[in-house]
């Protein structure tokens, strides 16, 4: 990457860092993943309830759904739903908070071609996903440990391999989501009716179009098979350890491990191009 | 394209939006170094979209650009051009000085650099004691200063300045010109967009006037002003004008409001006194007067001939 590549990213990254709207995002991140993933399976755990809350999962079920070898399962367990429309949110208001503002006219005059530009403001995205990510790991694994601790149970961890592959996916999963949210945010040129449009996208026409293809028509199927949301849940069912805990939803064994990787992968690059080629064509007014 | 004295040379430039609105049609235009430039036009004429072809911000339909002998936007012609265009635009959540931090960053500043720029462009525009406070809290002058303390980081040769005085109230346009005009002495070379015709007249070494995407005229702010008059309160009135237009000095004489506006180098006002005074008129007043910059942008953009392009 050029000088002035790196200088445009440790902007972005300066920008993010002082954004009050990315703090809020991290949070309702963290915040869902643990009451999600660890504290409401833990409290039907200890009120010995666990039918009531998991579909019908014994509390010995429950626990062993909250200890450290469940780590990457319980972090990147809701990357298919609500962490994937949060990162959506990230990439629009990153992308397209610059016309709200008229700051891109700023960007684009100061030195680095509108290229380069570009290329900064995604590797910045890319840092700041996986930040974002290191942290939901970080507190997911301080938190059973915690739990592992206080229930006295054996603290088994991923292993470094399990540990590389879940962090991979993970990233390359909101980094989709959030790619195309900058997508929106250039082609539409604005914050409010990229985010109105991903998030109805990501919360509702996948899971109606998932619901249907299971359901009623068949011949949704493949449809269904190349949308982004099933591909990351797909990812996700690949790396689950306990296969008797019911999954988060939107996970999915509706696409093979290999094939929803080469489909994330592939809306990555084909999401890059549309927002370089629509931000390098496109007058500043 | 471009000479060594040449910072901007624009030949035959035109902007289309579609096939129905020319915002620009055909201009030539070009900035000497050194030079504070004014481009100067009613709302609409088009100076902001030619400003923006120049920064490499909206691509030309035809014509050729040169910036500091570089194609318009590439990082050859940017890392020497500072530019505030259409009012300062930058992040509500951060300070001043972060703001300026972020433009320095992409502007490519050095990372040891960057806090001694920004200390001495927020004291040359006067806001280092507001600079650590969030940019939503400044006041539209105060923006504006930042804008143009933005657009001094890079050091720049060539400044651009897009109606730098909008907004402000006259202590800080009089500040803003002040500023402008230091800027001009510094060696720099200033492109000042404005309708403010005032603005451009006081600050201004060359001006071009731009009407409905055309440039009409170009010439230092002196050459358009032309001649200056002589104003004179004589009676009886059509005496005095058989007797002015006898003279070789005078080149025209016209009554309005019931003075006479002789046009006359204003070196042979005695002899135009003692002319009339010898012809039996009593003369109540004799005063040189300037065209103003206004009076001749008023004639160009409203005559007949302009107003239908």
């Amino acid at each position: 990457m050029s000088s002035l590549a790196i200088g445009t990213a440790t902007a972005e990254l300066l920008k993010l860092a002082r954004r009050p709207a990315v703090w809020v995002l991290l949070a309702a991140a963290a915040v869902l993943n643990q009451v999600f993933a660890y504290v409401v399976p833990y409290l039907s755990y200890t009120s010995g309830d666990g039918g009531g809350m998991s579909d019908g999962a014994t509390p010995e079920q429950l626990l062993a759904s909250t200890m450290p070898d469940q780590l990457v399962a319980n972090t990147i367990g809701g990357f298919a739903v609500f962490a994937g429309a949060l990162a959506l949110v990230l990439g629009a208001l990153m992308f397209g908070g610059e016309y709200g503002w008229g700051t891109v006219k700023t960007m684009l005059t100061q030195r680095a071609g509108r290229g380069t530009v570009l290329v900064g403001q995604l590797a910045a995205l890319a840092v700041a996903v996986l930040i974002g990510l290191l942290v939901l790991f970080g507190l997911g694994a301080a938190t059973s440990a915690v739990i592992a601790v206080a229930e006295d149970q054996a603290m088994s961890w991923p292993s470094l391999v399990d540990l590389a592959q879940g962090v991979g996916y993970g990233w390359l999963i909101l980094l989709t989501w959030a790619v195309l949210g900058a997508v929106l945010g250039v082609t539409l040129r604005g914050i409010a009716l990229p985010i109105g449009l991903g998030v109805v996208w990501v919360l509702g026409v996948e899971n109606l179009v998932s619901a249907m293809a299971d359901s009623v028509l068949d011949a949704l199927e493949p449809v269904r098979d190349v949308l982004p949301g099933v591909n990351a849940g797909s990812l996700i069912n690949a790396v689950l350890v306990d296969r008797s805990i019911e999954p988060a939803p939107g996970v999915t064994d509706a696409v093979g491990e290999g094939r929803a990787l080469l489909t994330l992968v592939a809306y990555l690059v084909v999401a890059v191009a549309v927002a370089a080629w629509t931000f390098r064509r496109r007058d500043v007014i | 394209m471009n000479g060594p004295q040449t910072v901007v040379e624009v030949r035959g430039l035109t902007k289309r939006y579609g096939s129905h609105l020319t915002a620009v049609d055909r201009i030539d235009l070009t900035v000497r170094r050194g030079e504070v430039f004014g481009f100067l036009g009613p709302n609409g004429a088009g100076k902001t979209t030619t400003l923006r072809m120049l920064l490499g911000l909206v691509a030309p339909t035809s014509g050729d650009i040169g910036v500091l002998g570089h194609r318009p936007g590439t990082p050859e012609s940017l890392a020497r051009i500072g530019s505030l265009v259409e009012g300062p635009a930058f992040y509500p959540y951060l300070s001043g000085r972060h703001n300026l931090r972020v433009v320095a960053r992409y502007g490519g500043i050095p990372g040891r650099r960057i806090d001694e720029r920004v200390d001495a462009v927020l004291r040359t525009v006067d806001l280092t004691g507001r600079a650590d406070d969030k940019y939503t809290t400044y006041s539209l002058g105060m923006k504006q200063r930042l804008g143009v303390a933005a657009a001094l980081l890079k050091d720049p040769e060539l400044i651009v300045l897009d109606e730098p005085t909008n907004g402000l109230d006259p202590a800080g346009m009089r500040d803003m010109r002040r500023l402008i005009r230091e800027l001009g002495t510094e060696g720099r070379t200033v492109l000042l967009s404005s309708h403010l015709l005032g603005e451009v007249q006081q600050i201004c070494d060359r001006v071009a006037v731009i009407n409905h995407g055309r440039i009409v005229t170009t010439g230092t702010v002196e050459e358009l002003r032309g001649d200056a008059e002589l104003i004179v309160a004589a009676a009886p009135s059509d005496i005095a004008r058989d007797r002015l237009a006898a003279m070789p000095q005078v080149r025209g004489v016209q009554v309005r409001d019931g003075l006479l506006r002789i046009q006359v180098d204003t070196q042979h006002t005695a002899l135009v006194n003692q002319a009339l005074v010898e012809a039996g008129v009593a003369v109540t007043e004799l005063r040189r007067a300037e065209r103003q910059l206004e009076d001749v942008f008023f004639e160009i953009t409203q005559s007949p001939e302009m107003s239908h392009v």
